[in-house]
């Protein structure tokens, strides 16, 4: 074979296998959109985006499950980013480089934990001792969202060392050569330099949250409804779509649908809003 | 302290260093030292920096060795030698920037103004304050001009505006870069040109209003007319501060300087050591060692 042809077969397979994810990314939208149309239009947008969720009469509405998505991922991201933040810190700022490798692994790990591990440990953990500490069920938006924090810690933590540990030592230097503390360092010169990585680190964590199912229904309720506190049972998107997928038909089937739909766009929000962050100018210059 | 305690205390740690079993050293190198001593001689005016018998370690490896110098003051004073002789480290021992190396260590004495800047009490931030320091590579801040400069006064605690804008101009000025950039101080300091980097970096370290200024070859990433422009500020700057620069450009350091440092390493892996001191006019018409002499006029090795 002579290495034009070699070269030709090559890149005609890779040419291939990228029309293979493209168009299989198609097809998961066009799906998506063909089995969600019945209940757009047989229920209707108002009647899909309201807060009331009762097949039986009819009623079809996510905006329980859509701020219940909402309420713990930010939870999550809430109770998780300093977390995260603080050990990217410790690990690339404090600990001895003997040991910083030790640490790694150790989040390393932490990331490969599986989800229903986690879902188990606040099923039978978590979820009671929130009861006994505060006399309701324990499940709920606080129980997801501790669990939700453990997930995207790892995540946030690994993403927000690279970016700080891309950021020029000269950087560095330069402020302690002018007087200022280790802390002043970090805090004034490192941190800044380093924020356009953390934002994406704190995107990437959001994707994760929002997409959490299982460890999720283990601990969230569950019930259909607008919770009246932290710790009593509601649903999120993704929660609500694993506990009716078995035995849904017409419209409710095409509802649940329609909440994967509005999953994918906030997926690709985030993916945007990813983009946007990293290619944010680099030479820009901040105030404090 | 007073400049007579200051030369009592020196003079103490001299006659200690001629103490000290300098081990293989022969005897040429002794009369070196005593070279040397009269070179200290002919240093008029102040001493900023008195070094004694100076050593250091980067964990095992010894990097220089048995350094006794004074650095007077108001002055430049440029270091010069072949590269890995240890000029950057050397540099940064005397505002403790080695610090931050791993296993760094340094025996013997190094005064700023009578004082042991390696004393256990002293405070390394004010010490860093006092002896500012630019780096081979302009490194401004990713932030704006005006918060490059006024990033050394935040840290001193300074708040007020005013007073910010007031040391901003100031320092911009006294760096002759305030014509160019004073309609560009919320600009990036990354889309200034290198030599105007450099100058802000040299504005940056003037905020804080240190005493001493160490340059460590600050102009090898820039072009001649930018080159040019730093050796003028520095002319200038010479009024007011005690200047340290160390140089691989030869001529950079015979036209700008007053004094001249000539370190030199044996072999590989030896320590850097202090061959010559003296007067920039003297060591680079009449040096008093033949390694000067091949170094400078570029005959060496
Ligand atoms: N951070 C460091 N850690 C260990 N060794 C170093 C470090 N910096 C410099 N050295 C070593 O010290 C010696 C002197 O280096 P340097 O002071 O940079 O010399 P120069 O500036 O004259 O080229 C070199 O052999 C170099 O390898
Ligand atoms: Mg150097």
């Amino acid at each position: 074979m002579t290495s034009i042809s070699r070269e030709w077969l090559v890149r005609k397979t890779l040419m291939v296998t990228a029309m293979v994810v493209v168009v299989g990314l198609a097809l998961v939208v066009f799906f998506m959109v063909k089995e969600s149309l019945p209940a757009f239009r047989k229920a209707g947008p108002a009647n899909l985006f309201s807060a009331t969720w009762n097949p039986r009469e009819g009623r079809y509405g996510m905006l329980v499950f859509l701020v219940g998505t909402l309420t713990t991922t930010a939870g999550g991201l809430l109770l998780g980013t300093p977390l995260a933040l603080s050990l990217a810190l410790f690990l690339t700022q404090v600990a001895p480089r003997r040991s910083r490798g030790l640490f790694s692994r150790a989040v390393e790990v932490l990331a490969g934990v599986p989800s229903i591990v986690l879902g188990w440990l606040g099923f039978t953990m978590l979820v009671p001792w929130i009861r006994s500490v505060t006399g309701s069920s324990g499940s709920g938006i606080l129980a997801a969202s501790i669990i939700l924090a453990v997930m995207v810690v790892p995540t946030i933590t690994a993403i927000s060392r690279d970016a700080l540990e891309a950021v020029p030592s000269s950087y560095a230097q330069a402020s302690l050569a002018l007087g200022a503390t280790r802390w002043q360092t970090i805090f004034r010169v490192i941190l800044p330099a380093a924020r356009h990585g953390i934002l994406a680190a704190v995107i990437l964590g959001m994707g994760r949250a929002v997409g959490e199912t299982m460890a999720v229904a283990m601990v969230i309720g569950p019930a259909s409804v607008f919770p009246t506190s932290l710790t009593s049972p509601t649903h999120t998107l993704t929660t609500k779509i694993l506990m009716e997928m078995g035995e849904s038909t017409g419209v409710q089937r095409s509802s649940l649908f329609a909440m994967g739909l509005v999953l994918l766009f906030l997926a690709m929000a985030l993916v945007v809003l990813v983009r946007r962050v990293s290619k944010a100018r680099r030479y820009e210059g901040w105030v404090e | 302290m007073t400049v007579a305690e200051v030369r009592a205390r020196t003079a103490e740690s001299r006659s200690q260093h001629e103490v000290v079993d300098t081990g293989g050293i022969g005897r040429s190198s002794s009369l070196k030292e005593l070279e040397m001593v009269h070179n200290q001689a002919a240093v008029d005016g102040e001493a900023k920096f008195r070094l004694g018998s100076m050593s250091l370690y980067y964990g095992e490896r010894k990097i220089l060795e048995d350094i006794t110098m004074d650095i007077p003051e108001r002055k430049i004073t440029a270091i010069i030698g072949p590269s890995g002789c240890g000029k950057s480290s050397f540099l940064r021992c005397l505002n403790r920037m080695n610090d931050l190396v791993e296993g760094c260590r340094v025996e013997g004495e190094v005064l700023l103004d009578g004082e042991d800047v390696y004393r256990r009490e002293c405070d390394v931030t004010a010490l860093r304050q006092k002896v500012g320091m630019v780096f081979q590579k302009p490194n401004p801040f990713p932030k704006t001009v005006y918060e490059n400069v006024a990033f050394g006064p935040r840290i001193l605690g300074i708040k007020e505006r005013a007073q910010l804008d007031e040391i901003v101009e100031s320092s911009l000025k006294k760096a002759a870069l305030w014509e160019e950039v004073r309609d560009k101080l919320k600009e990036p300091a990354l889309a200034l040109s290198g030599g105007q980097q450099q100058r802000l970096c040299i504005a940056r370290v003037l905020a804080v209003e240190p005493e001493v200024i160490l340059l460590d070859e600050p102009c090898s990433a820039l072009d001649p007319i930018a080159t040019q422009r730093i050796e003028d500020l520095l002319s200038e700057l010479r009024e007011k501060y005690t200047i340290v620069i160390v140089t691989h450009n030869m001529q950079q350091a015979a036209r700008i300087s007053d004094y001249t440092a000539f370190f030199l390493i044996g072999c590989q892996g030896d320590p850097g050591r202090l061959v010559e001191f003296g007067e920039t006019g003297t060591i680079f018409t009449a040096p008093a060692d033949e390694r000067t002499e091949r170094y400078i006029t570029g005959r060496f090795g």
